[in-house]
């Protein structure tokens, strides 16, 4: 029982990251209908600003580890409005391929100029925040593992609070159910969209520092695969759908360090695939989506 | 005798006649050589599903591994048992080959009737990030396999693969896919790709095309994946990811989707471009993605579309 709430509590954190990932995608996918295959480097560049922040800070304090997640966030969110600017906004209206495309070689190149810049050998991360294990009756938490909880916590109430409760996360919603009718009704779209891509992209770096803290190895290839897994959630959930998102991730991780810790741990990476086809095949609205007609 | 079939016969006793001098070319030239023919064959067999019919699938490589474990495990297993002892003469050799490549090239359209059937009924982003995950699983699969050497691969391999197999396998992939799409059948294609629901409304049967291009895009894949098992005569599960797959992809764009003449152009292109860019190996890649970007923006109808007035694209 014991083994269980350990596997449950290190699927949760695992998750909790995954959800953060899925929700850029989702936000993403909600006002522009395409997924951001750059969104996964997105994530490995907020791990290698936190890198490079991580040696400026003391170490094993809670207020160096928050300086470097915010310099991240706010690094990444930069890059991610840039890539929108740049890359996609030319490419508005043109056909999805186009665009996913696009996406693709946005991907690639962030890969590849990590791997220049940064170098191809895996780096260690530094231990910013303060690394404790509580015994909790027969459990053992790692700090790490409290902090993933309780940021992910507080910025998923956080986007909850600017989706719902603010003039621009009303003009997101607005967007994302029906651009030109927004248009009409006085927003502005682009703004619209870069907000979005910069608060998805934030996300991402928030989901890259707290997977570095638990897996303490960032190369420039390490967003491909969680950044996939991250997907995965996304369409499991529903794509568009924020609270979906969250749930996707959770499970998904839940699911994996469970698969992990089974005899069948050499085919963890093909478990979120095979989830997606079978989501897709049987119900692609996905588990809190809700299913549209689609109009000629 | 109709003109595709003259050219097929043509190309095929040129690729023996080229064949008969490689023991003139530079080995060196005769690897690049090869290596252009099997991303050729990749990337006409891709053209046909990406590009004539419209569906996006980034599982290429997928299929490729399973044609290369096909044609391989044929040769491994059953060729010493076939050709005994001695290794056989060289004609039994070439059959047992062409026997491999067949086998490896119909493991992979079955593979491809398995994904085909119920994934083609999602469209655009959805499909291609199934044919992705499909690419992913099958890596997991073969990397899991003991008896096809798990993470390690199959090794000693036997080096069937000659100038002559890939050139004739090209000549036969490209006629392949332009007889069909040229006969009054395949115009199927290009409709499904240009309108589903017009193509659905006139009778049109559009799942049914795209399972057709997609097993046999999927056998050729597997058939170049034999020719390039026999020919780096190891293979491993981890050389056909998703890299291999964008890397096909990249091809059939370049050269303009649902263009056989570009898409082999873009292929020859791309075979060279990291042999001429290795001095500056590193910065290949990024070179490399800047330009599907910019293709993206500036040139989205392909770098070697040179169709003017009317464009087919959507």
């Amino acid at each position: 029982m014991s083994e269980f709430l350990q596997q449950l509590l290190n699927g949760l954190s695992l998750g909790a990251i995954y959800a953060l990932i899925a929700l850029g995608y989702t936000m993403v996918y909600g006002v522009l209908r395409f997924i951001n295959f750059a969104h996964s480097d997105v994530f490995m560049v907020g791990a290698f600003i936190g890198y490079y922040m991580g040696k400026l800070v003391p170490e094993n304090t809670v207020w160096g580890g928050l300086i470097v997640l915010v310099v991240a966030m706010l690094g990444c969110s930069v890059i991610g409005m840039v890539i929108e600017r740049l890359a996609y906004r030319p490419l508005r209206g043109a056909a999805t391929l186009n665009v996913l495309i696009t996406a693709i070689g946005v991907s690639l190149l962030l890969e590849y100029s990590g791997q220049v810049f940064f170098g191809a050998t895996p780096r260690t991360f530094p231990a910013v925040f303060p690394s404790v294990n509580f015994t909790l009756g027969g459990l053992v938490i790692s700090s790490n593992q409290v902090v993933v909880i309780v940021v992910t916590a507080l910025l998923m109430v956080g986007l909850q609070v600017i989706v719902y409760r603010t003039k621009i996360g009303t003009a997101m919603r607005a967007v994302s159910l029906n651009p030109k009718a927004a248009q009409l009704v006085g927003v502005n779209n682009d703004v619209v969209i870069s907000f979005t891509f910069g608060l998805g992209s934030a996300l991402a770096a928030a989901g890259g520092i707290l997977y570095a803290l638990n897996y303490p190895s960032i190369d420039p290839l390490m967003g491909v695969m969680p950044g996939l897994k991250a997907f995965v959630a996304a369409v499991l959930g529903g794509i568009g759908n924020i609270p979906g998102a969250a749930l996707g991730g959770l499970l998904l991780g839940t699911v994996e360090t469970f698969v992990n810790g089974s005899q069948w741990s050499t085919y963890k990476d093909a478990i979120a695939f095979a989830i997606l086809i079978i989501i897709l095949l049987f119900r692609p609205a996905g588990l809190l989506g809700k299913a549209t007609i689609e109009k000629v | 005798m109709p003109r595709p079939h003259l050219y097929l016969l043509v190309a095929l006793l040129a690729a023996f006649g080229i064949s008969w001098f490689s023991d003139r070319i530079d080995p060196y030239y005769l690897d690049v050589l090869i290596g252009i023919g099997i991303n050729i064959i990749l990337a006409v067999s891709l053209n046909l599903v990406n590009g004539y019919t419209g569906q996006f699938s980034l599982g290429h490589a997928g299929f490729m591994s399973v044609g290369a474990y096909g044609a391989a495990a044929v040769s491994l297993f059953l060729g010493p048992k076939m050709l005994g002892e001695d290794g056989g003469t060289a004609l039994q050799q070439g059959l047992m080959f062409l026997g491999a490549l067949t086998a490896g090239g119909l493991a992979a359209s079955l593979a491809g009737l398995a994904v085909g059937i119920p994934s083609l009924r999602l469209k655009g982003d959805y499909l291609a990030l199934v044919t992705l995950g499909f690419g992913e699983i099958i890596r997991v699969i073969f990397q899991n396999v003991e008896f096809l050497g798990g993470a390690l691969g199959l090794n000693g391999i036997p080096a069937y693969t000659s100038i002559f197999w890939v050139l004739a396998f090209v000549a036969l992939a490209v006629f392949t896919v332009t007889c069909l799409v040229h006969s009054t059948y395949g115009r199927g294609f290009l409709a499904t790709k240009d309108d589903e629901v017009a193509s659905e409304a006139v009778g049109l049967n559009t799942t049914r095309y795209k399972i057709v291009a997609f097993v046999i895009g999927a056998f050729f894949a597997g058939a170049a994946g034999g020719l390039y098992g026999h020919f780096k005569m190891t293979i491993t599960p981890t050389g056909f990811d998703f890299t291999k797959s964008i890397e096909i992809v990249v091809m059939v764009i370049l050269g303009g989707m649902g263009n056989t003449i570009g898409v082999i152009l873009a292929a020859i292109l791309l075979t060279l471009l990291p042999e001429v860019l290795r001095p500056i190996a590193e910065y290949r890649m990024i070179i490399y993605s800047l330009l599907l970007i910019v293709l993206m923006i500036m040139r989205p109808q392909g770098l070697f579309n040179f169709k003017f007035g009317k464009t087919t694209t959507l």
